[in-house]
């Protein structure tokens, strides 16, 4: 049972996000920007790093619904799951893992990133802006994982969910269906 | 050094925020909306608990603006009380209820799953509402963002006191906005 009163047909992030959609807002507008925003990144990889850093996390929402979205845009479910379980095997390219491995390090700390990851990724051609995009996207999750977890909501258990919640990830992206809330109460 | 080249020499956050001035409007308006719009926890408490996880997650730049800034508002012109908080806020001269907050933001830096149900319950017989439970995680887990961010990309930060006190009486009056 949630920590706190949350709508019942709202589970996990969902209910959150309907809690105070002035807290909501800027957290979809982040995440569009960094998921879906233009990026020499794909989608699919930007999910990849949602998905590891939620798994670092043991947040099975975030996991199960990030999982989803990106077994969705690639058309399988190997990626991901060897992305989670042996990343050094992982079908993606090297450069790839290299930001994987950063986002891994975020997981854990800002301060677990060190010089020589960042040597790695950009001596596999890395850009500036991608491994900053890595480095936001994972402590964006952070954030995401333990506000999840930190207020226990519900986890549904049947996969159809993830489901239907990837496909909406994918095809309507994370903003709110209704326009930004137009009072600002600062 | 930060690991990549921001182009500019802002310190901490505020270098990443003129590097990428979208993402700096979505973080800002956060910070803005959780620290500073109208709540029953005041100002310097939600900034208390900003600094208390920036603290815990050893990330300077943050914990020297945001601690800066709870001195402001609440009074605490040498900065003694915040430096209690981060020493053993137990010990600190707060409310049961902002001692009740403050270890369920300590829990949710470690981990979501952290959070007990004792912690949550202690919370509710101080006072604190759901809203004030939500808020109290929401900041927490938005600091855990935050903190990474200018760690993770090894922003530098300055160690000048009185450089975050100048900048707390801006944000004080001005809100989170980025460089420029």
């Amino acid at each position: 049972m949630p920590h706190i009163s949350l709508e019942e047909h709202l589970p996990g992030i969902t209910g959150l996000l309907e809690y105070r959609l002035d807290t909501a807002y800027p957290i979809r507008d982040l995440t569009q920007i960094l998921l879906r925003g233009p990026s020499t990144l794909s989608q699919a990889e930007r999910e990849l790093i949602a998905t590891v850093v939620s798994a670092g996390n043991q947040c099975q929402f975030c996991t199960a619904a990030h999982t989803a979205a990106a077994d969705i845009l690639l058309g399988e479910s190997h990626t991901s799951d060897m992305v989670k379980n042996d990343l050094s095997e992982a079908p993606v390219s090297e450069k790839m893992k290299a930001l994987l491995e950063i986002a891994k390090c975020v997981q854990v700390s800002g301060k677990k990133v060190s010089p020589e990851l960042i040597q790695r990724a950009k001596s596999l051609e890395a850009s500036d802006l991608e491994i900053h995009d890595t480095v936001l996207i994972a402590a964006l999750f952070c954030l995401y994982n333990k506000y999840v977890d930190g207020l226990a909501s519900v986890t549904p258990t049947d996969p159809a969910f993830y489901q239907t919640l990837g496909n909406k990830i994918v095809n309507l992206g994370y903003l709110r269906s209704q326009p930004k809330p137009d009072k600002q109460t600062i | 050094m930060a690991h990549i080249d921001l182009k500019n020499d802002f310190p901490g956050i505020r270098g990443l925020m003129a590097f990428d001035p979208d993402a700096a409007d979505a973080l800002n308006g956060l910070a803005n909306v959780l620290l500073r719009r109208e709540s029953t926890l005041s100002k310097g408490d939600r900034e208390m608990i900003a600094t208390f996880v920036s603290s815990q997650n050893d990330c300077l730049f943050c914990q020297s603006v945001h601690g800066a800034v709870s001195s402001y508002h609440l009074d605490d012109s040498d900065g003694i009380l915040i430096q209690q908080v981060k020493n053993d806020f137990t010990k600190a001269p707060l409310s049961s209820k902002m001692k009740a907050l403050l270890h369920i933001a300590g829990s949710v830096q470690k981990s979501g799953k952290a959070v007990s149900s004792q912690q949550i319950d202690d919370a509710k017989s101080a006072g604190a509402s759901d809203q004030e439970i939500h808020d109290t995680v929401l900041i927490a887990a938005a600091f855990c963002m935050f903190n990474r961010y200018v760690d993770g990309l090894n922003t530098w930060a300055p160690t000048d006191q009185s450089i975050y006190k100048e900048r707390a009486e801006g944000i004080s009056a001005n809100g989170y906005t980025k460089p420029g």
